[in-house]
């Protein structure tokens, strides 16, 4: 009996698991479905079958170059990954194994700066790239994504390292290891797991950041989501175009994630279950 | 190569001083065994030794040499630690030879300093094994492995058997005294373990509130304690203290006498009192005993002594091994 009752309630959850799923992706399918219909069919109102043809992308393709944003964007998200974990893997190791009075108060107010909405520094940013000449350039643009998801790398990388007991850290340093020593053969070994799902969750939101990548780029710098965005300016709504745009756009990244779930989920939620 | 003194080692944590102000010597080669109550500040005072904490204000020198503010790595220390500390994403040869390593030794070196420590310590066929695959006396023994191989000049242990079952306690403590007789580096110890303390021991230093107590040897302890917490603390079990009109016959304010020092017998004696619990351990029988006049008794005779709850006993006090304290819980002469 009470087995009975325990499968029905699996199938239930089960159930409405897919359907959250289901309406969480959807707005990606539709956008996969639209890429493969022709521009007259994507307007022509919802309709889940496409006609199939790729004519979209093969304009797209033809229209603007895929390459150098595809390149741009692979840049600077490994760029910035690669950059944040060099300043948050120290900072995070002081904030957890060295902690002082001011650390939750450090933390906090890092983890405020992300609520700021980013429209507010947008002005000086802008002023402060076109004076040093960062426009559009691939470094200036490393770094600022570097910044706005430093606070989250460096948050997360604390709570990973906060699960390592401080002892086998203490015994590195009684065996004669270095500070540089300390982190580069038992922390980061140690914290293997929780700084491979930080550099996906960071690079996946690099790729995905839209707001300073289209601001601060014209042609060189700019990344896929600049790509995206040109679809949609100049000559009016081509519903199918954007559409084929932005699957390129997301594809890589939509791999990388598929293939990288576990390790994701896994890092995400290290601290929780353990 | 392993003289350690304190000069006036003060450690406080915000306001509150865990150790107020600590001078000790510990002589090259020494066993020397921290003890003390729970909280008492032991741990701290080794990780002062090993540089994991700062000192407040104080000094600390190893071998002549000043080394207050000198980091961890370069105080030349192994430390054993109560959670072994072991690498977990490293193979046991790697653990042991990760001092080594970091020494930067040729990898020949390693290697056979590596093999030289796992043959002293049964750990050869563990070698390729990471800490997760190994009981927990092995863990022990590569923890103690990775201290060893460096020749350090003082080996520090932090309760470092207390995870361990009875009987492998006791194994591992021959180890540990062998080892030492074998290196002959100094060697500090915290332990809570009276066993421990009185078996491995050169001196004991007793450690109560961040102070010291009383330092010497096992038996100087035991036979003459200075005060009160000392007395009270050293020798299982405890010693009894008996105050009021019994004391004041000895012209002290309490007089102290271990429960081995109690003559126990069925037909006459000194005391007379009534048994609340016999606890019987073969080789030995501990007696608890309501004595008329006096108050709770442990007493302890040797064999078996065949009374159980409720019977009457009578006990006489070794004279010659009284223990008698002033006002002030010192002792008298
Ligand atoms: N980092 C710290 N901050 C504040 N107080 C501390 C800190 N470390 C230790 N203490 C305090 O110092 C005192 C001594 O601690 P310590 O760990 O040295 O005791 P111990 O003698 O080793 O005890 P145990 O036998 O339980 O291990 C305790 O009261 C403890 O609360
Ligand atoms: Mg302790």
């Amino acid at each position: 009996m009470a087995r009975t009752i325990s499968t029905r309630r699996t199938a239930v959850v089960t159930l409405c698991a897919w359907i959250v799923a289901l309406v969480i992706f959807f707005p990606i399918l539709y956008t996969i479905i639209t890429s493969f219909k022709s521009e007259a069919e994507a307007i022509q109102g919802f309709n889940l079958i496409p006609s199939g043809t790729v004519e979209s992308y093969v304009e797209v393709q033809t229209q603007k170059d895929y390459f150098k944003p595809f390149m741009n964007s692979v840049i600077l998200s490994l760029g910035s990954t690669v950059l944040a974990l060099l300043v948050s893997v120290p900072a995070a190791w002081a904030m957890a194994f060295s902690p002082t009075k001011r650390t939750k108060d450090i933390l906090m107010w890092m983890l405020s700066t992300k609520m700021m909405p980013a429209v507010a520094v947008l002005v000086p940013i802008y002023l402060i790239f076109r004076d040093t000449g960062l426009l559009d350039s691939r470094i200036g643009l490393t770094v600022m994504l570097m910044l706005i998801n430093l606070p989250i790398v460096v948050w997360m990388l604390y709570t990973y390292f906060r699960e390592i007991p401080g002892e086998i850290l203490e015994a590195a340093r009684m065996d004669g290891a270095s500070l540089w020593g300390e982190i580069i053969y038992v922390l980061t070994p140690m914290a293997v797991p929780g700084i491979a799902s930080t550099m996906l969750l960071n690079i996946i939101l690099a790729w995905n950041e839209a707001f300073w990548t289209i601001r601060l780029t014209t042609t060189n710098a700019a990344p896929l989501t600049a790509f995206i965005a040109s679809f949609s300016s100049p000559q009016g709504l081509f519903w199918a175009k954007l559409s084929a745009a932005s699957t390129l756009a997301i594809a890589p990244i939509l791999v990388m994630g598929w293939f990288s779930q576990k390790q994701l989920v896994r890092g995400l939620t290290f601290g929780a279950v353990k | 190569m392993g003289k350690i003194v304190l000069r006036k080692v003060n450690k406080s944590f915000g306001n509150t001083a865990v150790i107020p102000g600590i001078d000790l010597a510990i002589e090259d080669g020494e066993f020397v065994v921290f003890v003390g109550p729970s909280g008492c500040g032991k741990s701290t005072l080794l990780r002062l030794i090993a540089g994991l904490e700062d000192t407040t204000s104080g000094t600390i020198e190893i071998d002549g040499r000043d080394v207050t503010d000198t980091a961890p790595a370069q105080r030349r220390l192994a430390m054993v630690f109560q959670s072994y500390a072991l690498y977990p994403h490293m193979s046991v040869r790697k653990n042991i030879a990760f001092p080594l390593k970091m020494a930067k030794l040729p990898q020949e070196q390693i290697n056979k300093k590596v093999e030289d420590a796992a043959r002293i310590l049964n750990l050869t066929n563990y070698l390729e094994r990471r800490p997760g695959q190994l009981s927990g006396g092995q863990r022990q023994r590569v923890a103690i492995g990775r201290a060893i191989v460096r020749q350090p000049s003082a080996f520090l242990f932090d309760e470092p058997l207390s995870n361990l079952d009875a009987a492998l306690r006791g194994s591992m403590r021959l180890e540990i005294s062998e080892l030492h007789h074998q290196l002959n580096t100094t060697m500090i110890y915290v332990t809570h373990d009276q066993v421990e303390a009185m078996t491995m021991a050169d001196k004991i230093v007793v450690l109560n509130a961040g102070n010291i107590e009383q330092v010497g040897s096992p038996l100087d302890l035991y036979r003459s304690p200075r005060n009160l917490f000392v007395a009270g603390f050293i020798g299982s079990p405890k010693m009894n203290f008996v105050s009021g009109s019994y004391a004041q016959a000895h012209s002290a304010v309490t007089v102290g006498v271990r429960p081995e020092h109690l003559v126990l017998s069925r037909e006459s004696g000194e005391w007379h009192g009534t048994v609340t619990v016999a606890e019987h351990l073969g080789a030995d029988t501990y007696l608890h005993v309501q004595v008329d006049g006096i108050g709770l008794i442990t007493a302890r005779a040797s064999g078996e002594f065949a009374v159980k709850h409720g019977d009457s006993v009578f006990i006489t006090p070794d004279r010659s091994r009284i223990h008698r304290f002033d006002a002030n819980g010192n002792a008298l002469a």
